[in-house]
């Protein structure tokens, strides 16, 4: 079908054509004499209603709509990693070189590099028969990331023709395989369309934890390889850091990165960052393993929809090689907020708040393609998408639509709280309003890889969090004087784990980032104060005194020992306590 | 589809609010400039907000009154909004809509540029790190402004934050440097009063020079001001990318914008989102407040600083709500500390400035800022917290800590909040302040500071 539709209305990123049968839902088409970039959202008879992906001022009816047959779709193939591209996936810094330091409108630039060469390794062979998700052969991305080029979904058959190892562009052809339906040219240049989720064999349970190197998430609020995670709170309450932290340190072999609708000067801080950032794994610098996806606020409304199917996709594509991906998606709620945009220029019915009916099953589509997969081809391979994912409540209100959508599907809720915000309490993470539905997943994979009191401890650590919780209600009653010396000693505890543990400064170069082994020894520690306090007391000794401690300094600066001298500083430090408490009762 | 351009239509069939529909048309494009003769021979300006095969709808900046559905001639120009531009509109006072309104000769036009202008690719965007000196302790210390930054000013109604964005267009400077630097003044809907109020400060200070003023006031038409701002912004991003300068652009009232957004939405018949304002809200602030930054390789620079009263003094609004979502922190004015009579009444717990830490430290400002920064984030909110238990309990409850923390916020607001509306403080100068306020505290309770720190700056070291 390639008749041309005609233009008859325009209002904002919304257009209608006539003149558009056999046109299909979710086509992509060309919009108007610049050749704008659209997608059919709409079919009533013969007319299409289009979201466009560039700004549509100019543009008038009467102007042609050129169908292009094809969805939404992205590039994939070597290349991608280090990448900064906008919602439809269109390079940033080639535009840059193309038109300036502004973006206008009409660009056309491929997402890959056309001419570059890569070093291709065969491993199929000749003569073998290979089904999808089978390694055809491997290309070396970056020093770390071996990127396998593998059989595309729908084919499958036996290998007439594999090139041997050589240098060639992504378009060449670098295999031959025999289908059913004729002889199938492979090229290291793969496509698929967006809103399509890529096949995997079976989904398993995550047991795994991405660890972030941040404290309260990694020790009290785990994320699982494959799981999903939202964010939520009010402007200023750190939902960005927290986002960019996870993307600098999460042991994730990819990240994809989606500024969805956020800030211009956040993007350029991440490509400032990111390429002198070295990954803790591989000692390479962080950009090599990330894609970013930049669609700020101010950039066309429609192509902030697209990203994050857009972001999701590449992340399947790394996770079908067998790669451990996570993605941050900042701000899901402005993905949401298009969605009522667009949907308000097409004058749907509203459901909450004035966002579609469909809102809901939007989201659980979006997070629902996260997960631990056994994938297809030989060889059990399995991969994972960790997907977290920011929202920004109007008002820092949990209870609006976007915020309690996401909560049905995600299974875990670090709740950002602009009162620890505001007193400086980084990461804001509420330790009582957060959960992790993973922390009995994850237990097992702590008590084998750290140490075996993990479970025991957090659950220690948060009673006496929630302890202190009910004890702050009397004490502003009260005043903190007239409790017993056993509830004092419960507050001073709980304070240790909230100032020593739990708060982590992003900007220091040490606290930055805490190994597991570290977190565990700190809480370890820190639990073990408060032992030795509780003991104390009962024997009579005073809290004013124990507050004198000299070693209680160094508790509170554990967080900022270098993590090579940690070790033995912090034998060092529980050698002082015990022996001030000896001192003390002696 | 040319001839279409220079024809007059006739054929206006509604007018509604500040809306305009008209018939027949044909080759209308999206978001094209209208010029509008009324039946008493006036002359308006208005865009196309929606093109059909042959029927436009039209936004009339300068009201609809008097427009008819007979006589009313309807011109499409081809064009979108335009301003012309040049280094000559220094000094100079616009209107609403960029008509010079000082009695001076016609810009005579270097440039003429979309005022919708484009989005700065990420890619080219410099980070900001510049920090801007304004010499008041609450920003400078606490909320660091840098160059390229977007820092709103959070007030209300009687708050006095007209005196001091004043005050910041006066002594804001980078240190060290000798650059050409300009302010663009965007007034939207604001009274007279207030806009002879900086006219006068701008005019004493000699500051007018090196100023571009737009104003839409009160009296002026609503719908106006969906482009004043854009007007100021274009002006700014040619100063800054193309005459290299440095320009810190000053939007007021961003409340009163908002407004005439709603309005037109209800005009529209749209689908209401929050308290019936547009649910493309973000998205339409966005585009003002993303036009603020650096571009690598470019001298010059745009920083914003937008005022908005909250209504209700409620930070949950959605004007407010959603510009600290897209701005980079928020600078927030409270009525409490302004009835204590001190000025500025920034209430520094609600305020953030994002750009802060790549902004301060060795080098920018000191090594010991950030560190500083933090401890008296942390102890003034202690103090805070325990003013509230006092209330309850009574002060005797305390401990002996406990009431030095109560000290240190009741002097923490009394000297390092409170400053003259001319006194113009170092940064070196408000570090002073915040030491020796800190080291009222017992050593052991500066946890968030350096040891070295502690060392080279606590007043117990450093005073002989």
């Amino acid at each position: 079908m390639t008749q041309e539709g005609i233009i008859s209305r325009v209002a904002g990123p919304v257009i209608s054509a006539k003149n558009m049968r056999g046109t299909r839902m979710y086509e992509l088409v060309r919009v108007g004499t610049e050749r704008l970039i659209g997608e059919i959202i709409g079919l009533d008879e013969d007319t299409a209603t289009i979201q466009v992906y560039e700004e549509t001022g100019g543009v008038t009816p009467g102007e042609k709509v050129i169908p292009t047959g094809i969805p939404l779709s992205v590039e994939l193939g070597p290349g991608l990693l280090g990448n900064i591209y906008d919602g439809i996936q269109r390079p940033l810094d080639l535009i840059k070189v193309q038109m300036g330091d502004f973006i206008k409108r009409g660009v056309e630039v491929p997402a890959l590099e056309r001419d570059k060469k890569w070093d291709f390794t065969p491993v199929a062979k000749k003569g073998e028969t290979m089904g999808p998700g089978d390694i055809l052969g491997v290309v070396q991305e970056t020093k770390t990331i071996e990127h396998r080029i593998l059989v595309p979904p729908d084919v499958a058959g036996k290998v007439v023709d594999i090139s041997s190892k050589g240098k060639y562009t992504i378009e060449q052809t670098i295999a031959k395989i025999k289908t059913a339906e004729g002889v199938k040219e492979i090229q290291m240049l793969q496509k698929w369309p967006v809103r399509i989720g890529r096949p995997y064999a079976k989904k398993l349970d995550p047991s795994v934890p991405l660890i972030t190197g941040q404290r309260v998430i990694d020790t009290f609020f785990p994320v699982a390889k494959g799981g999903t995670a939202a964010i939520p709170g009010p402007f200023g309450s750190g939902k960005t850091v927290v986002q960019q932290l996870l993307a600098k340190w999460a042991d994730a072999d990819i990240i994809v990165y989606i500024g969805c609708g956020e800030r211009g000067n956040e993007m350029a801080d991440v490509l400032r960052e990111f390429p002198a950032l070295e990954d803790p794994k591989t000692g390479e610098p962080l950009m090599n393993r990330t894609i970013l996806i930049a669609n700020t606020s101010n950039m066309p409304v429609a192509a902030r929809d697209a990203s994050v199917y857009t972001g999701m996709t590449l992340a399947e594509y790394y996770r079908d090689m067998g790669y451990d991906v996570a993605l941050m998606a900042d701000s899901t709620s402005r993905w949401a907020e298009a969605m009522r945009e667009i949907s308000g220029r097409l004058e749907e019915m509203p459901g909450e708040e004035g966002y579609p009916a469909y809102l809901a099953s939007r989201l659980a589509d979006f997070y629902e393609r996260s997960g631990r997969a056994i994938l297809h081809g030989k060889g059990e391979k399995v991969g994972s998408i960790s997907v977290i994912g920011a929202v920004s409540p109007p008002g820092g209100d949990f209870s609006e639509p976007v915020t309690q959508n996401t909560l049905r599907i995600t299974k875990v809720f670090w709740a950002l709280d602009a009162d620890l915000a505001n007193k400086r309490h980084f990461p804001a993470i509420n330790w009582l309003q957060s959960y992790s539905l993973y922390v009995d997943h994850v237990k097992d994979w702590w008590h084998k890889e750290v140490g075996a009191k993990w479970g025991e401890m957090r659950n220690e650590a948060m009673r006496l969090l929630q302890k202190e919780s009910e004890l702050q209600e009397i004490v502003q009653l009260v005043g903190p004087d007239t409790l017993p010396a056993s509830d004092q000693a419960a507050l001073d505890g709980a304070k240790s784990i909230r100032e020593g543990f739990l708060m982590q400064n992003a900007f220091h170069k040490v606290d930055t980032y805490c190994p597991k082994e570290k977190q565990y020894r700190m809480l370890e520690i820190l639990l073990k104060f408060n032992e030795l306090m509780y003991k104390a007391i009962q024997k009579g000794a005073s809290i004013g005194k124990i507050r004198e401690m000299p070693v209680k300094d160094k508790l509170a600066r554990m967080s900022t020992v270098p993590d090579a001298e940690y070790q033995k500083q912090f034998e060092e430090i529980e050698k002082e306590m015990a022996a001030q408490f000896r001192e003390m009762e002696g | 589809m040319a001839i279409s351009k220079s024809k007059e239509y006739t054929t206006v069939t509604e007018v509604s609010g500040p809306l305009m529909v008209v018939d027949n048309v044909s080759g209308v494009a999206y978001g094209e400039v209208v010029e509008i003769k009324t039946p008493s021979g006036e002359r308006r300006r208005g865009q196309v907000l929606e093109a059909q095969t042959n029927k436009a709808i039209v936004q009339v900046f300068e009201g609809t009154h008097d427009l008819d559905t007979d006589t009313t001639a309807v011109r499409f120009t081809g064009e979108t909004m335009k301003i012309p531009v040049s280094v000559e509109m220094l000094g100079r006072v616009f209107n609403g809509t960029g008509t010079p309104i000082d009695g001076g000769p016609p810009i005579i036009p270097e440039k003429v540029l979309d005022i919708h202008g484009a989005p700065i690719n990420p890619c080219a965007r410099e980070f900001p790190r510049d920090f801007i000196e304004t010499g008041i302790s609450t920003i400078d210390g606490m909320n660091t402004l840098v160059r390229g930054q977007k820092l709103p000013i959070f007030s209300g109604a009687g708050l006095p934050h007209n005196e001091l964005a004043a005050q910041i267009a006066r002594q804001a400077k980078v240190r060290g440097k000798k650059e050409e630097f300009a302010v663009v003044f965007v007034a939207m809907g604001i009274t007279h009063e207030e806009a002879s109020f900086f006219i006068r400060d701008f005019e004493r200070t000699g500051a007018l020079e090196k100023a571009v003023l737009f104003l839409n006031l009160a009296d002026d038409p609503a719908i106006e001001r969906i482009i004043t701002p854009r007007l100021g912004l274009t002006t700014a991003e040619y100063l800054a990318f193309e005459k290299d300068m440095h320009i810190l652009v000053i939007l007021t009232n961003l409340t009163n914008y908002c407004e005439a957004l709603r309005e037109i939405a209800a005009a529209r018949e749209e689908v209401p989102g929050r308290r019936g304002y547009p649910g493309y809200m973000y998205t339409d602030l966005a585009s003002i407040y993303e036009r603020a930054g650096r571009i690598k390789e470019k001298k010059g620079s745009i920083t914003q600083m937008p005022m908005l009263t909250m209504p209700d003094d409620d930070i949950t609004h959605p004007i407010p709500d959603l510009t600290g979502y897209i701005t980079e922190g928020q600078i927030v004015l409270s009525r409490e500390f302004s009835r204590k009579g001190i000025y500025p009444p920034v209430d520094v717990l609600p305020c953030l400035s994002r750009l802060m830490q790549g902004g301060i430290g060795e080098g920018r400002t000191r090594e010991d800022h950030a560190d500083v920064n933090d401890q008296l984030y942390s102890a003034y909110a202690e103090g805070r917290k325990l003013r509230d238990l006092v209330a309850v309990v009574g002060e005797e409850a305390l401990t002996e800590l406990d009431r030095t923390y109560l000290a240190f916020s009741d002097r923490f607001e009394g000297e390092f909040m409170n400053q003259a509306i001319d006194e113009d403080r170092s940064i070196e100068r408000t570090l002073e302040i915040a030491w020796n306020l800190l080291s009222m505290l017992p050593e052991s309770e500066l946890k968030r500071i350096d040891p070295e720190c502690i060392k080279k700056y606590h007043p117990k070291y450093t005073k002989v």
